[in-house]
């Protein structure tokens, strides 16, 4: 879709993106300074914006919480959710995609109103249902809702990819004797791995950072960055140092695991609106 | 190889009724063309025949087996589909190899078919490739090739050449017919090219909104078209239909008048209850006769003249908004705006009573001539 511009409108759409990228990469990028300053220098108004770095302020985030605990926590729920997420996900967008019926829209669309609700609207009776299953403050439990807040997504965004493949091939595999494991693991799925891919991608990024459920169903077994990051921000007033440094140790990881993948994730994002 | 046999099948989506009871045998190693406007229902059907759509009501026989609720895999059958349908992450020797591998075939045994079947397909170069590699001619051939490779019983085309330029459509219609040849396997080609359904077709089935309007040779169809419809479809340029009004029936035949004033006695049925009815009077453009005539003459004014080397089409006014197309041959010097005289030899004519159906033929001529 190759779309002839002037030059100027080059510039103009050229700039904005630029202005719209810096706008959101800003607050990242003073965190990570930050993080390097000294406390005196990170609470310093007009900011310094030429100082000392330190390592001060990491040292001692290290030195008072177990950072590796909490990313363990957080990787093993990211991962384990995205996991359980996505098996889920393709046999119901499966069953949506290519055998529609009368209500299969209704049931997309209701799918993803769930996502609309204020999750503190049933803050209360899933902390009941996990301090009675015994899954408050485990991995576990983390792991289930953040796979059942993300599954309208997963699901949405599978249902679109699968809707993408062309029935006849599946179709094929049926006249070639594929019974419906097979057209789904051996046709489907390999078709669709972009696909399954960005939702994965996307999936693990929400669980990431994912706060509201982290801090209101873990404390400390099974806390994951988050609640890491915020156990900075409370007990003893604003330390924008430590804060900081213990808020780029909590995104760096999903912030390079993103950037190895954008490609995977722009192409996913964007598939579809683009033949 | 198989027999297939329909009765009286029929499909209904909600509440709309697609197939509307469609009855049909089709012999051991026949090449059959479903033919049709688009929506006729004939890729429904072969969609029922495949497996790939429930049958609503009726029955379907492959081999006097009533297959209806036999999945597609187990009718022995095998599709090309209009897209092709390959799997894009196999290569062209895992596309063709995978029927087999399911059917659990020794890999010895498959490897000496596939092999085979890409020598007569010389598709061997391409074994390795996927079929995002190939040109459109290679993948139409892969696609056969998989479903060949399978020894089906039958072999259903869903507009397997649609995809494909004129000139490769040409090529590979030859190829698929001589193909059929070889294999003397039945198969069930879905088109709505007449051209395809008239150059391939041991029997030309025409379908119309989900009922069958005529079964036949294409010769048959093209010479004795059952109703209005059929005459229209089978045949390009198509026939020319004139409105007619019937002025005597007798024992030579039915005497109709045209809107251009010329009468002509049709060697039809007479029926003398028509007389006065119109109907209409159809003759093919490579019937109409140029030149002044003793029996029935006209005057017309080209309009067009389409040159196409061996043969001259020429677009022909013969009166107040009635155009005819008269074929003639390529040397022909006619051009727009000469006056022609024609007439219509009445043993090429067919009458349609005003149902559209045919009249029926005193003497049924021979389909060779």
């Amino acid at each position: 879709m190759a779309v002839k511009r002037s030059r100027g409108a080059s510039i103009a759409i050229g700039s904005l993106g630029w202005i719209i990228a810096l706008w959101i990469f800003f607050p990242l990028f003073w965190m990570f300074l930050t993080g390097f300053k000294s406390e005196v220098d990170a609470i310093a108004t007009p900011p310094h914006l030429f100082f000392r770095p330190t390592l001060v302020s990491y040292a001692e985030v290290f030195e008072r919480a177990n950072y590796w605990h909490f990313a363990l926590n957080t990787v093993l729920i990211s991962v384990g959710a995205t996991f359980v997420a996505i098996l889920l996900s393709i046999p119901a967008a499966y069953a949506m995609a290519f055998l529609p019926g009368k209500r299969t829209k209704g049931t997309l669309l209701w799918m993803l109103s769930t996502r609309m609700l204020p999750p503190v609207g049933v803050l209360v009776p899933i902390y009941l249902i996990a301090r009675d299953t015994h899954l408050l403050d485990t991995v576990v439990g983390l792991a289930i809702v953040d796979m059942l807040t993300n599954l309208p997504i997963t699901v949405w965004m599978l249902y679109t990819f699968f809707r993408e493949v062309p029935l006849p091939i599946l179709e094929a595999g049926r006249m070639d004797g594929a019974n419906r494991w097979q057209e789904i693991t051996v046709v489907l799925l390999p078709l669709a791995v972009p696909g399954i891919a960005s939702t994965a991608l996307l999936s693990m990024i929400l669980c990431w950072n994912e706060a509201f459920w982290s801090l209101n169903l873990t404390s400390s077994q099974a806390a994951p960055l988050t609640a890491f990051i915020a156990s900075f921000s409370s007990p003893e007033g604003l330390f924008f140092g430590k804060l900081s440094a213990a808020s780029t140790l909590a995104v760096a990881p999903i912030l390079i695991f993103g950037w190895f993948s954008q490609k995977q994730l722009v192409r996913g994002l964007t598939f579809g609106a683009v033949k | 190889m198989a027999t297939v046999e329909l009765k009286n099948i029929r499909k209904t989506y909600i509440s709309e009724e697609i197939i509307k009871g469609v009855s049909l045998t089709i012999e051991d190693g026949e090449f059959v063309v479903f033919v049709g406007p688009s929506g006729c229902g004939k890729s429904t059907l072969l969609r029922m025949i495949a497996g790939l759509e429930d049958i609503t009501d009726g029955d379907l026989l492959i081999d006097g087996r009533r297959v209806n609720d036999v999945g597609p895999a187990d009718r022995g059958l095998a599709m090309v589909f209009q897209s092709y349908a390959l799997y894009p992450h196999m290569n062209v020797y895992q596309n063709m190899e995978f029927a087999l591998k399911l059917a659990k075939m020794p890999e010895a045994e498959r490897r000496g078919k596939i092999e085979a079947v890409a020598k007569t397909l010389q598709l061997e170069p391409y074994l390795k490739h996927k079929p995002g590699q190939l040109s459109g001619g290679q993948r139409q051939r892969v696609a056969i090739g998989r479903a060949i490779v399978r020894n089906p019983k039958v072999f259903l085309f869903d507009e397997p050449l649609s995809n494909l330029d004129a000139a490769l459509r040409g090529q590979m219609r030859v190829e698929l017919a001589t193909l059929h040849r070889r294999l003397e396997a039945t198969t069930i080609y879905v088109t709505h090219d007449q051209i395809e359904a008239m150059t391939m077709a041991d029997k030309i089935v025409v379908l119309q909104k989900g009922i069958i309007e005529q079964v036949g040779s294409p010769l048959e169809l093209y010479h004795h078209p059952r109703n209005l419809f059929v005459a229209r479809f089978i045949g390009a340029p198509p026939m020319n239909l004139l409105q007619a009004h019937v002025i005597a029936a007798d024992e030579q035949g039915t005497r109709v008048k045209l809107v251009t004033g010329q009468s002509v006695t049709v060697a039809v049925e007479p029926r003398a209850d028509l007389v006065g009815t119109s109907v209409t009077l159809g003759i093919r453009p490579e019937h109409v006769r140029l030149g002044t005539s003793d029996v029935n003459p006209g005057q017309g004014v080209v309009l067009l003249a389409e040159h196409l080397g061996a043969l001259t089409h020429l677009h022909v006014r013969i009166s107040d908004g009635h155009d005819i197309i008269i074929q003639t041959e390529g040397g022909d010097a006619l051009t727009a705006d000469a006056p022609v005289a024609f007439s219509f030899p009445p043993e090429h004519c067919h009458l349609f009573d005003q149902n559209g159906v045919a009249m029926p033929r005193k003497a049924r001529r021979s389909l060779a001539a």
